[in-house]
């Protein structure tokens, strides 16, 4: 067994490992810091996002504002001080990567540019055209390479966590090129591997995102937060799930139905005007804009088809050269993916999962209640997005938290001893069970594929916009057998290397615990809250449900749901108002 | 239009032959379907043990440039429908040691990047409680197409001379750090000027431009090293003919 030793180990090398990383090596440079990501970090799904980050910098702007705007947002499900402490820090981490070369969109005086974005009442979005995550990661990327410390372990799927005496002193990872399996042990641990949007069947989450590091934290005992909380983005591209950012709305973008119709105004979102109005209309909050397309598909207001009902988005009176300004990566999108130009034609979008609220549950500063386990970014649930993230929060929030677990991680690790020889056999354990379960098994009769798509279609049906009592059962039910079948899966490939197959196998493994975890918070939760909707239980509930979710697994394997408070400290609970 | 086209992969598994050989698989062409999508159909109906990297399918994680007919594309940007009636040849990137199938090594790829310190490098920084850069649009314009790039090594595969002199830095690197020479925040260009200069190849390079021709993001490396080179002449005869200007 082959065993490396660092201070702090980030998993995950997105936005929010590679912004930890840094910090880490910032706090304590005598640290030995370690990157063990499954792809190459400029791969990570950050990469994709594009509507911007946002940070109080406008004059007419507050922090106040910046917090209400993020609590109503959530239904008043956020914690109100990691709300505070995020939009407190959030235009310092944002100056700080437009130091370290972030080529943010500017004025004309030089300035940083801001736009309006969904929920949002000021303008308080950076942005990077719309590619603002890809400039965002690849600045991030390219700077970590200054710090000498940080030392990577590129395409290393990390297996699972190493806790001994109740504290996790590092990971299993096995190496994709070779197969090899190694012990990377670590006085401190931080999950920064991403949401898992792929438990879904349609999504804007790329391939990789499979909730590898919410999975391994729960099996590790580390508690699920509010994991019935998925957002559906309201404006993907039909059959491929490509993201139409929302910037094509801040910009002025109009969603219409089959008439041609700016259906948002029957659904409590204002009055339609020409231009964009903040927190309203086709800039309302994310969870609204989706259960309002859910009513008029229903309604036979949508246009049908091949894959699924859609309405239309339009930006042609924006005109050629707004759009190439603005939005040019829409354009492109369009042009490959869809084979239309937005200049000239409307855009077909419909509601597509996005994002997980939920995570593992941290304190303010990345701390998991598994002693030297540390998250940060989509795997973590702090929480600033409660039952609904505003567009441009996350990428804000893997910086100042990134930041945050990176400085307390550093800390921690400080003063703890080396790591406990016990763990090797651990992860020689661990080597023997992929071993057993896979690579060495002759007497399988399962199929990856068919697994996976079986499941995501059970948690469409069962968990998706709108939900209730009986959906989520069925769906449970579905994916308690997966959860048998998986026990007989087939893998076509035994080699070492570079099995991708064994790596897809993994992957599914955690997105099934994720499947459970989803279904199970979503049954507790009776009441309807933010992206959260059940049918059975319309109403918001702040007697029963102003409260966290919190899944642990139980001995049985199965998890358990209890309640956690919510901290609230200056917004008592209100009425959620766009557009009025 | 068919129904289906014929997909021949380029199969290499180290521990079982020591050669490529190449798998026909027939698969179905659908009108939305990519290159992709036509290597996920082989793995996940008809064999799962084919191996190639991706991640976003929508063209910016960088990770799927493959040989699709001979042409290095970004599979998940590559219509099936266009190569039709096929058949398809797929093959790793050319330029890159194959580890496995579709899998190319791509660790020297990596170390160019490095070398040529693609971040701000300034005398004295100023502190952030102070505030941004002051950035104008247009300073933001000088650098940006060569901050576009998405490190698909497309223009690796695609580069004569990268082929013949594997030292040579080649066109993304010399991009990149041109992206970092034009940034108005950055005072780091005789930094990388000095590790380009140690590079081989780079006046090897004929500005043919096939880096620039298969570049999917219109990053246009072949014009940055055109300008690289205009500069280090420039350079270099300052260095010679007026030494009191090297500062
Ligand atoms: C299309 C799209 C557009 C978006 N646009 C915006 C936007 O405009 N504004 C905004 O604020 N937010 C946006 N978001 C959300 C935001 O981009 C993400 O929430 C955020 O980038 C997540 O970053 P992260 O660092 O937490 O994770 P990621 O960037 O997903 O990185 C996860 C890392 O973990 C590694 N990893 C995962 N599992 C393992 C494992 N088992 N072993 C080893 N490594 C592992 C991966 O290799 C990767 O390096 C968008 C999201 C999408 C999908
Ligand atoms: S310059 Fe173009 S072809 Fe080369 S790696 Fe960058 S994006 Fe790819
Ligand atoms: S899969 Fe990301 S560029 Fe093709």
């Amino acid at each position: 067994m082959d065993t490396r030793v660092h201070d702090v180990l980030l998993v995950g090398g997105g936005g929010a490992g590679l912004r930890a990383a840094i910090a880490v090596a910032e706090t304590n440079p005598g640290l030995s810091v370690a990157v063990v990501s499954k792809v190459y970090p400029m791969r990570s799904h950050t990469v994709s996002a594009e509507g911007g980050a946002a940070a109080v910098v406008r004059d007419e702007d507050s922090l106040e504002a910046h917090a209400y705007d993020t609590i109503s947002g959530g239904d008043w499900l956020c914690d109100q001080d990691a709300v505070e402490a995020f939009v407190r820090e959030a235009t310092r981490e944002m100056v700080q990567l437009e130091h370290w070369g972030c080529p943010w969109s500017r004025q004309p005086d030089g300035r940083i540019a801001t736009r309006p974005f969904g929920g949002m009442k000021i303008e308080r979005t950076w942005y990077a055209a719309d590619k603002t995550g890809f400039h965002m990661l690849h600045a991030l990327f390219q700077t970590t390479l200054r710090y000498p410390p940080i030392k990577r372990y590129d395409e290393f799927f990390v297996t699972r966590l190493l806790v001994d005496d109740g504290r996790c002193q590092g990971v299993v990872a096995l190496e994709v090129a070779t197969g090899k399996v190694q012990a990377l042990l670590a006085k401190a641990v931080i999950l920064c591997s991403g949401g898992g949007g792929k438990v879904f069947p349609f999504t804007t989450n790329a391939n990789i995102k499979t909730g590898d590091g919410m999975a391994m934290a729960y099996q590790s005992g580390a508690p699920l937060k509010d994991m019935e909380f998925v957002q559906y983005h309201p404006t993907g591209l039909p059959f491929t799930g490509i993201l139409i950012t929302e910037a094509a709305r801040a910009e002025g973008g109009w969603l219409l139905n089959k008439d041609g119709y700016r259906y948002l105004q029957d659904y409590d979102l204002g009055t339609p005007s020409p231009t964009p109005v903040k927190r309203s209309m086709e800039l309302g909050p994310r969870d609204r804009l989706s259960q309002a397309f859910v009513a008029e598909s229903k309604a036979g207001r949508a246009i049908p088809t091949p894959y699924g009902d859609v309405v239309h988005l339009d930006v042609r009176h924006l005109g050629e050269a707004v759009i190439d300004k603005k939005i040019p990566f829409v354009r492109e999108l369009c042009l490959k993916y869809q084979k239309l130009d937005p200049v000239k034609e409307m855009i077909p979008v419909r509601p597509v999962v996005h994002y997980m609220m939920g995570g593992v549950a941290t304190d303010l500063d990345g701390a998991t209640p598994v002693a030297g386990l540390f998250a940060a970014g989509e795997v973590a649930c702090v929480s600033i997005n409660g039952a609904n993230r505003l567009g441009s929060n996350s990428l804000t929030e893997l910086l100042v938290f990134g930041a945050r677990a990176g400085r307390a991680a550093a800390r921690f690790a400080g003063a703890q001893p080396d790591p406990s020889s016990a763990l090797v056999a651990q992860a020689a354990d661990e080597e023997r069970r992929l071993h057993r379960d896979f690579l060495g098994r002759t007497d399988g009769t399962e199929r990856v594929a068919d697994i996976r798509s079986e499941m995501q279609q059970a948690m469409e049906a069962g968990a998706g916009i709108y939900r209730d009592e009986e959906s989520i059962q069925v769906a449970a039910t579905k994916v308690a057998a997966l959860r048998q079948r998986f026990r007989r899966v087939a893998l076509q490939d035994s080699s070492r290397t570079f099995n991708t197959e064994l790596v897809s196998a993994l992957e599914l493994s955690n997105l099934l615990d994720l499947a459970e975890v989803i279904l199970a918070s979503a049954a507790a939760r009776r009441e309807s809250r933010g992206a959260h909707q059940r049918t059975d239980f319309p109403e918001r509930d702040d007697e029963g449900f102003l409260a966290h979710t919190m899944a642990r697994q139980g001995e049985d394997g199965r998890p358990r749901i209890e309640f956690d408070p919510v901290t609230i400290t200056t917004w008592p609970p209100g009425e959620r108002v766009y557009g009025r | 239009m068919s129904d289906t086209v014929t997909m021949e992969v380029l199969r290499y598994r180290p521990e079982e032959e020591t050669e490529p050989t190449y798998e026909s698989f027939e698969v179905p062409v659908q009108p939305e379907w990519m290159i992709l999508d036509g290597l996920n159909h082989i793995k996940d109906q008809l064999d799962g043990s084919l191996s190639y990297r991706w991640a976003c399918r929508m063209g910016v994680c960088g990770s799927c440039g493959m040989l699709v007919n001979g042409r290095p594309v970004l599979t998940c940007a590559t219509y099936m429908e266009s190569l039709l009636p096929g058949p398809i040849r797929v093959e790793p990137l050319r330029g890159f040691p194959v580890i496995r199938d579709l899998v190319g090594d791509i660790t020297d790829f990596m170390g160019k990047l490095a070398a040529v310190k693609p971040y701000i490098v300034r005398e004295e920084e100023k502190p952030v409680e102070e505030g941004e850069y002051l950035q104008t649009p247009e300073e933001l314009a000088e650098y940006k197409q060569y901050s576009m790039c998405i490190n698909c090594m497309l223009c690796y595969s695609a580069c004569p001379i990268y082929r013949i002199e594997p030292d040579f830095i080649g066109p993304a690197a010399i991009a990149l750090a041109q992206r970092y020479n034009l940034d108005s925040r950055d005072e780091g260009a005789q930094e990388r000027m000095d590790v380009l200069s140690q590079h081989a190849g780079i006046w090897g390079c004929t500005l043919v431009g096939e880096c620039s021709e298969v570049c999917p993001k219109d990053v246009d490396p072949a014009g940055a090293i055109q300008r690289y080179k205009v500069s280090a002449t420039v350079d270099f005869f300052k260095s010679v003919l007026m030494p009191w200007r090297k500062e």
